[in-house]
């Protein structure tokens, strides 16, 4: 299972890149293997507030729909188009070109309770 | 495959002559006419036949097989709902007619109220709602009516991760916001916990009972008054109540509003969509909000009340999906008080029979007692690749419908088994035995042939990935 070292994560199997006040979010190699193949991929608008962990994204495969978390509290503001569709590169690549959105978040102190890698591999 | 009738159609011996000399006095604007045939498939009558009778072959039913799908309730049919509500006195009425000209309809509808209200110790009930996640809806419309009319903004509904689908849906397309809540692994709820997420904005909870892994909430007196005593409702989901008719009553447990799916618990058609029924029992003070019309009894007449200006309004034309309620009725009627609590009873002791065979050989995430259905989780014991969906694909090889697969999402590789109350012990053993052979033997030692599976159905394994991204909806 491909878990890279220097992401964040959550309990809920999103990774976080964290880049100044903005992180990069996406679901992890563990999570696109249990979703199954992807088939259709719903996300919010542009510029919508979130909580951490309110539920963000849809994403619906063969085998049932699934609610992907707002790791960090803030507003979103790029969601990655181009998986719109061809959900499959969620499957292909979850840590590059399948990323999902990004969210510029408001308090550093939540990226405390996001876990480190060795952290997310006792997880699962 | 079965050929299309349009496939099938021929230019020369027509099956039915058309009489093309009537005369139709009626005038149609030139550019309304049709000048192109009418392009009817062309088929002799014998050829017609066997094509409809070739077709209903290729039906999985439950009058072909058994049909083990958990949550789904695959309940036999009893014949005798099909014939009485085939009899002319219901078939040949029209929704149009005057109320007085369609007493007994009224009638049957008002009694079938008075055993549901009995039956779950409810006070009220509507029979408009044309399904179970309709049933959800309109009980998502009352209490957001009733918190309205008390002055009360709450804007939360509580839904346990082991709920149907159906229930954060309903919630949500009645504007609510949804709060998942963590249940634990035999999918109960620890009243702790829910006090966690309990706010002054919380709504109401919704809760199936017994849950989706089949066990029964111990713990359901004190929710209801950890619920209550924060001002918020207790709802039922009815999909199981299959399993406890005539032990105990939704009603006596604390829940103030639910609905019932008549296809699970009283024995109408699993319609593929077709017609359903998913009446809505609520507690005196919510029988305000109940939609219109209300059927009402009124000296010696049975009245369609409009007059109810705290309702929701009407969820759907007329009042109700009347064969379906009066094929419910037929049941409750046939079954009587000692037959209804007789289902439930052999429902569980069906499950448990099964149950008791595969819980030595297959993990079972909830424990080794069920009610009416149980989850097994074989995930351990799948190597090269095997997964959930190549045992339930070799099932269908085996002249089984596969069971449910996949739920509830909280158990991993989940097989959901529902038995129902009218198998036999030779059934139920026969089944259990494929079961235990494809998962213990050939997933590890023929584990192509799941892989393969189905090779003796009509259409071999489809490609599920391709259909969704890709779908093509139309014939050519």
């Amino acid at each position: 299972m491909n878990i890279p070292e220097d992401l964040k994560y959550t309990k809920t199997h999103e990774w976080v890149k964290i880049d100044g006040n903005k992180a990069k979010v996406g679901i992890t190699d563990f999570a696109q293997h249990e979703i199954t193949d992807i088939v259709h991929i719903e996300f919010p608008e542009i510029g919508k507030q979130v909580k951490k962990e309110q539920p963000v994204v849809v994403i619906e495969s063969v085998k049932s729909a699934f609610d992907i978390y707002a790791p960090l509290s803030g507003k979103i503001i790029n969601i990655n188009n181009d998986i719109l569709e061809s959900p499959e590169v969620v499957n292909r690549s979850p840590y590059g070109e399948g990323y999902l959105f990004t969210v510029e978040f408001y308090d550093e102190k939540e990226i405390e309770s996001l876990l480190s890698a060795d952290d997310y591999k006792k997880l699962i | 495959m079965e050929k299309l009738l349009n496939e099938l159609s021929t230019e020369c011996c027509p099956a039915y002559n058309l009489d093309s000399d009537i005369e139709i006095d009626v005038q149609v604007p030139e550019n309304l006419k049709r000048n192109l045939s009418l392009g009817l498939p062309n088929v002799a009558e014998s050829d017609l036949l066997r094509h409809f009778t070739n077709l209903s072959r290729k039906n999985y039913a439950l009058s072909t097989t058994f049909y083990p799908l958990g949550s789904c309730t695959m309940k036999y049919n009893p014949l005798v709902n099909e014939r009485i509500a085939k009899f002319d006195n219901f078939t040949k009425l029209h929704p149009y007619q005057d109320s007085k000209t369609i007493q007994g309809v009224l009638e049957i509808m008002y009694n079938l109220e008075k055993d549901l209200c009995e039956i779950s110790g409810m006070d009220c009930f509507s029979l408009q709602q044309a399904a179970g996640a309709h049933g959800e809806f309109a009980s998502l419309l009352i209490i957001a009516k009733y918190f309205k009319s008390i002055k009360q903004k709450r804007t939360k509904i509580i839904v346990p991760d082991s709920a149907h689908g159906t229930n954060p849906a309903s919630a949500a397309f009645a504007g609510f916001d949804i709060v998942p809540l963590k249940s634990e692994s035999d999918g109960s709820i620890v009243p702790e916990k829910l006090k966690e997420i309990l706010t002054p904005e919380t709504a109401a909870i919704m809760l199936t009972v017994p849950n989706t892994l089949g066990t029964f909430e111990k713990n359901i007196l004190e929710i209801s008054k950890i619920i209550h005593k924060n001002g918020s409702l207790l709802y039922y989901d009815g999909a199981n109540l299959n399993a406890v008719m005539g032990m105990v009553r939704p009603g006596d447990m604390g829940f103030d509003i639910m609905h019932i799916n008549l296809h699970k618990t009283f024995s109408t058609p699993h319609g593929g969509g077709g017609p359903g029924s998913g009446p809505v029992g609520v507690k005196a003070f919510l029988e305000p909000f109940l939609p219109v019309p209300k059927i009402e009894s009124k000296g010696n007449e049975f009245i369609l009340n409009y007059e109810k200006p705290e309702s929701i309004g009407k969820l759907k034309a007329f009042v109700g999906n009347f064969p379906v309620i009066l094929k419910a009725y037929v049941y409750i009627k046939s079954l009587g008080a000692k037959g209804l609590k007789n289902v439930s009873e052999q429902a569980v002791l069906n499950a448990n029979y099964m149950l008791a065979r595969l819980k030595d050989k297959i993990d079972v995430p909830a424990g080794c007692r069920c009610m009416h259905e149980f989850v097994l989780a074989p995930k351990a014991l799948f190597k090269n690749a095997v997964r959930t969906l190549d045992v339930a694909k070799r099932l269908l090889d085996c002249g089984y419908y596969a069971p449910t697969v996949y739920f509830p999402l909280i158990v991993e590789e989940a097989i959901m088994i529902e038995p129902t109350e009218t198998e036999s012990k030779e059934t139920l053993d026969t089944f259990v035995d494929a079961l235990i052979k494809i998962i213990l033997e050939e997933a590890s030692l023929e584990p192509q042939k799941l892989k393969d599976a189905p090779i003796s159905t009509a259409v071999g394994r489809l490609n599920e990935v391709e259909a969704a991204r890709n779908p093509i909806l139309k014939w050519k």
